[in-house]
């Protein structure tokens, strides 16, 4: 983190506001996210996360304010940012009607990658679809289309990358693939950043988080800044019961280290 | 950017038409109303309609039946548009630099294609059904012409449709009064039969003159003024469909 305090921020949102009619989504936003880190946008549902994120990838303009991705404007050179983000969704964005591999050489040859088929390949490797890959996505699970989902916004290694609540639906499993992509990601440099109502999430992969809430951040800051703002921890004893995602992951039989990390970590 | 509007255009195209090929029962219903109301028409009610001229009854409404397969078949072009907005895959293509009239262009064409297929066909059976032409290739030239232009036309309008819709049914619903106009023009029956006011309606709405063009160039008759009126409606309705369209396309995505 030491060392991307000195770059210019991946992403700079000042004052943005928007408004539809009467309601207004967001009232002044602010904050800067650092290259290579992962930023947790926390907010319940309607607090505005949605809308931040489609104004962040050109989807939306903002009614004042100015927000910065990649050293691109998003208002005045819409087309830069577009070249240096992926965006996914909280709705899958898969052709449902071609298959996997389909959907992934669609995305290569829209981005001009060179060999759109050898890419579509390593991407089915990369995210256990290749089994899947000539099957229609209409015939997917739910977290095989987020996988693919995924897979197809990372077709190109977009700098910056936009997960606007990413494992809302998802079962605890493929939940916990998606953290362990977004933490690869944030390994390799990429920049995210993640909206998300789960708590847990917020405090599993993100170095900074910031709370939205009725429109403006109300706090800003890491995990540890956080939970400074309350009253130093009490030493409780309390009697460690396993949670249910505990037992349905030991009786379903995941066996990956994340995962069994995950759970202990949070507690 | 716009070095690539080309190359982006073909490849959404290639990836529409592939949901065609998936779905060829789209090309066929699009074929089977308008070969049925072929059959009623010539089998059925064909030996009562006096249309005034020697030709044969096939020859003289294959020209209004064409008309009517394009109208219905625009509509898929609106229900496929319909469902990429619905879909988050509308969103990708937005937020991904893709040229932003590549997006609504694959779309017109496939629809084109998916409608010459379908005029094909029909035409196909109304060979086997007995419409003979001498047209020359010159004379196909041009009616394959006037298809092309009436199917861009219809698809703009099909366009506007698919942008605005609230829901799948009012996506598709748009094109029954196209389909119906036909019936209220020179494609069944001569415009003399009807009363004075649906007469003047038929004489002054679009389908009549592009009709009469289109049965004139079947039977290598002199087009006269139809053809200038049929390409102007056509024209028009494409200019200004095209227009409206890509206003509310802009207001979409902005």
């Amino acid at each position: 983190m030491t060392t991307t305090k000195t770059r210019e921020p991946a992403i700079r949102v000042q004052a943005i506001t928007k408004s539809y009619k009467d309601l207004h989504v967001l009232r002044g936003v602010d904050f800067d996210v650092a290259a290579g880190s992962i930023f947790a946008l926390l907010g319940s549902n309607g607090a505005g996360k949605t809308t931040l994120v489609r104004i962040l990838s050109t989807l939306l303009k903002a009614n004042t304010g100015t927000a910065t991705v990649h050293g691109f404007d998003v208002s005045s050179a819409p087309g830069g940012v577009r070249k240096s983000i992926s965006l996914t969704g909280q709705f899958a964005a898969v052709d449902e009607v071609l298959t996997g591999r389909e959907n992934l050489v669609l995305v290569a040859k829209l981005r001009h990658l060179k060999d759109p088929g050898a890419i579509a390949d390593d991407m089915l490797a990369r995210f256990s679809l290749a089994d899947a890959g000539n099957r229609r996505v209409a015939t997917y699970s739910g977290g095989m289309r987020r996988r693919l989902d995924i897979a197809m916004s990372l077709v190109g290694n977009p700098p910056v990358v936009f997960l606007d609540e990413p494992t809302t639906g998802l079962d605890p499993q493929a939940r916990i693939e998606v953290w362990q992509t977004v933490k690869q990601l944030a390994k390799d440099g990429t920049t995210i950043l993640l909206t998300t109502q789960y708590l847990d999430e917020a405090e599993q992969l993100a170095d900074r988080i910031a709370i939205l809430h009725k429109g403006t951040i109300i706090q800003n800051g890491t995990l540890a800044e956080l939970k400074q703002l309350l009253p130093s921890a009490k030493v409780e004893y309390v009697e460690k019961q396993p949670t249910l995602e505990d037992v349905f992951l030991a009786l379903v039989g995941d066996t990956s280290d994340a995962t069994i990390s995950a759970g202990e970590e949070s507690r | 950017m716009t070095a690539h509007v080309l190359s982006d255009t073909g490849t959404l195209t290639g990836r529409s038409l592939r949901h065609i090929l998936r779905s060829p029962d789209t090309i066929i219903t699009t074929a089977v109303t308008p070969v049925a109301l072929m059959l009623l028409f010539v089998y059925v009610l064909g030996g009562a309609i006096n249309t005034g001229s020697d030709e044969s009854y096939i020859n003289y409404m294959l020209p209004g039946i064409l008309l009517i397969t394009i109208a219905s078949g625009i509509a898929y072009t609106a229900y496929r548009l319909f469902l990429d907005m619905q879909g988050g895959i509308f969103e990708r293509f937005q937020s991904m630099p893709i040229p932003r009239p590549s997006v609504l262009w694959a779309h017109v064409l496939t629809s084109l294609v998916a409608n010459l297929a379908s005029t094909a066909i029909v035409t196909g059976v109304a060979l086997i059904m007995g419409f003979r032409t001498g047209a020359s290739v010159a004379d196909w030239l041009a009616v394959g012409g006037i298809l092309i232009l009436f199917t861009l036309a219809l698809t703009w309008i099909a366009v506007i449709a698919g942008l605005s819709a609230k829901t799948v049914d009012g996506a598709s619903a748009f094109s029954y009064p196209l389909i119906f106009l036909p019936f209220i023009s020179s494609a069944f029956v001569p415009t003399g039969s009807m009363p004075a006011p649906v007469a003047w309606f038929a004489e002054n709405q679009p389908v009549t003159s592009i009709v009469n063009t289109l049965r004139a160039l079947f039977a290598q008759q002199p087009v006269g003024n139809d053809i200038w009126i049929a390409l102007a409606w056509c024209a028009g309705i494409l200019v200004a469909a095209y227009a409206a369209a890509t206003a509310i396309y802009r207001k979409k995505i902005s």
